[in-house]
């Protein structure tokens, strides 16, 4: 069997790529799509140590977090077609409204 | 054999990640989002977590990217021209960054690692249908009936931000 140790590092790994995905790109749904990618990075932890300790309560976590994630989802899209609507355009270094 | 199987997800995850951040074409972008997901899954099938495993095909690689993918080819968004034609020093403080939290997170890895107890004989059960329904429904009942909640407040939400406003003269909401 694995060690855990590879998942846990495997899932920091993710949320690594994730946080460099949101700190490199413009384009908002890309963002959106790095964030995603850290959700599930972290997703993955819980469902290590939640099959480590024999404990169910992990995996109801992370259906929960999927829950949480549609919800999440389907908000911003929203919020990413209200803003294109207004500038044409999903690059966020061109939202500068509210910018001093 | 379980083994290769995990390096195997594990570096079509990372590789799928990282091609994810780096392509310029936001398709190619939630296309590669959908792989690592479906890579994902293969991994929660290594620790026993069957549900979770079908559900995240199921939710994540089935609606949510396909929300994603409908939203991208509504907007029409054009790919990023200027990703990475000049090296900027953004992009270097952002590695820098990225790797920074990489090796935190090993770090504090490497200092609890050795007080984790040994994998419980049990878990082999754990991750059926039968096994979270059944947590789910009596211990976190409460929970999930808010989760019901939520989903509801997001789609009303969703179409009111979403929708063109059209103003009759008359309303003031």
């Amino acid at each position: 069997m694995i060690s855990i140790d590879w998942f846990l590092a495997l899932s920091a790994l993710l949320f690594c790529i994730g946080i460099i995905g949101v700190l490199i790109r413009k384009n908002a749904i890309v963002i959106f799509m790095s964030v995603e990618l850290m959700l599930n990075a972290v997703n993955l932890s819980l469902i290590s140590f939640s099959s480590h300790f024999g404990n169910v309560d992990g995996q109801i976590l992370v259906f929960f977090s999927l829950a949480v994630a549609a919800a999440e989802a389907v908000v911003g899209l929203a919020i990413i077609i209200s803003i294109f609507r207004n500038n044409l355009s999903v690059d966020v270094s061109k939202i500068n409204l509210m910018r001093w | 054999m379980i083994t290769y199987f995990f390096i195997f997800l594990a570096v079509l995850a990372v590789a799928s990640a990282i091609a994810m951040v780096i392509s310029k074409n936001t398709v190619n972008s939630a296309l590669f989002l959908v792989l690592n997901m479906v890579a994902l899954a293969g991994l929660f099938l290594i620790l026993k977590a069957q549900f979770l495993a079908i559900i995240q095909v199921l939710v994540y690689a089935g609606a949510i990217m396909v929300l994603f993918l409908f939203v991208i080819m509504l907007l029409n968004v054009d790919a990023e021209a200027s990703l990475f034609n000049k090296l900027r020093v953004k992009y270097f403080v952002a590695f820098l960054l990225g790797v920074g939290v990489f090796s935190q997170i090993l770090y504090s890895l490497g200092s609890f690692s050795d007080t984790l107890p040994t994998v419980s004989p049990g878990m082999t059960s754990v991750g059926t249908v039968e096994a979270v329904g059944d947590v789910l429904f009596t211990k976190y009942l409460l929970p999930f009936e808010l989760t019901a909640i939520l989903l509801t407040a997001a789609v009303v939400g969703a179409i009111i931000v979403a929708q063109h406003k059209v103003r009759t003269g008359t309303s003031d909401d």
